[in-house]
């Protein structure tokens, strides 16, 4: 009986251990955390953060440098590159990642980074607008903000911009599709846990154009929002929409003095 | 289709040192189990199916990669260094195209 007995204690000390394993200890995320806003590097497995860890792994970095061919490229009718107006991009385009989107005031609207890429194009350059996750697109962006790399997040929301926050909030917060969800429910309920096989992050954009394994390649933050409205049943907007445009401006602000990592890894 | 590889050897070492080797190349890397959406036609299968590193003419590392190779591979190894010389990398994929890169070793 006193043998059994044991037994019993010691599955009991087993079972309660199990608990204390499964609650994260609090680590110490260095720059990937401020405050209680994470970045989705903390949620991400060890091996997808080794990835991201090693510029020369990093296959997001392929797309940069492919941008870095495009920068001194010539197109369009005006002859001209992006070099040939903004000369050094680790200079000029310094604090473009951690700013956009901004309201540009010359069109009176919100403009996030690609938009403002394909209105140089076709305005300053007279060339043909790239697609929106097209190849040369996605490697002018991950460029661009790549200058931008460890500077903290720092999005403008009064002023202008406010109108457009304020339609970022109420996209995030209404809730849409067959499963009646928004963004919040998991991104701001429920980050931290499983969704499936997968931990929910909070859903920060300052690693966009992200290299999604899943994806096999990098892809805009636009590009995750339709993923995730199509995955609560929702009819996705377009790429580079307003109603998206809005929301990336509040999803940045969510982010607020977190570094941009362009180009993150995410599974 | 593939385009510009990345190889990431150290420029000098000791003779007996163990060095790691980095390769990383762009490719699309298609499966040929995909059907087009549209025409519901399969795609052509078109991955690197080969990836050879010669030192100084002499293979020293190769392996055969088949369609569950991830799109964009990265391959990386460890060579025990002997002498100086140069190192060539080439990755081939099935229509044929050999992409190559060399690399110089020099044993301080």
């Amino acid at each position: 009986m006193k043998r059994k007995a044991l037994v019993l204690a010691g599955i009991g000390a087993v079972a309660l251990a199990v608990p204390s394993v499964m609650t994260f200890a609090a680590e110490d995320w260095g720059k990937y955390q401020v405050g209680d806003t994470r970045s989705g590097y903390t949620f991400a497995k060890t091996e997808t953060r080794a990835i991201q860890d090693d510029d020369f792994e990093n296959p997001g970095m392929l797309w940069v440098e492919h941008g870095e061919e495009l920068w001194e490229t010539v197109d369009g009718e005006a002859q001209k590159s992006c070099k040939s107006c903004h000369a050094d991009a680790s200079d000029t385009m310094k604090t473009v990642g951690s700013t956009y989107p901004v309201v540009a005031k010359d069109i009176g609207k919100l403009e996030n980074v690609e938009n403002r890429i394909n209105r140089c194009r076709t305005d300053n350059m007279k060339a043909k607008p790239w697609k929106y996750d097209s190849r040369n697109m996605l490697g002018m962006v991950s460029y661009v903000k790549r200058q931008s790399y460890g500077q903290p997040m720092n999005v403008k929301i009064d002023g202008d911009a406010a109108s457009w926050f304020k339609k970022g909030e109420e996209f995030y917060n209404q809730r849409r599709g067959q499963l009646d969800m928004a963004c919040k429910h998991c991104h701001v309920d429920n980050a931290g846990n499983m969704i499936r096989a997968n931990t929910l992050s909070q859903g920060q954009g300052n690693g966009f154009p992200t290299y999604r394994l899943k994806w096999q390649k990098p892809g805009s933050l636009h590009r995750r929002f339709r993923g995730c409205n199509k995955q609560v049943r929702a009819k996705p907007y377009k790429t580079g929409s307003d109603e998206y445009l809005a929301l990336e401006l509040y999803v940045m602000y969510r982010g607020q003095g977190l570094p941009v990592e362009t180009p993150a890894v995410r599974n | 289709m593939a385009s510009k590889p990345r190889v990431r050897v150290p420029k000098k070492a000791k003779a007996g040192d163990i060095i790691t080797i980095k390769s990383l190349i762009s490719h699309k890397m298609e499966t040929g189990q995909r059907k087009d959406k549209k025409t519901g036609e399969k795609i052509p299968r078109l991955i690197i199916n080969k990836f050879v590193c010669k030192f100084n003419g002499k293979v020293v590392f190769s392996s055969d990669w088949h369609p569950a190779v991830s799109a964009n591979p990265y391959m990386a190894f460890s060579y025990k260094v002997v002498e100086s010389g140069e190192f060539e990398f080439a990755w081939t994929d099935d229509a044929g195209e050999t992409v190559s890169k060399k690399a110089k070793l020099t044993v301080s």
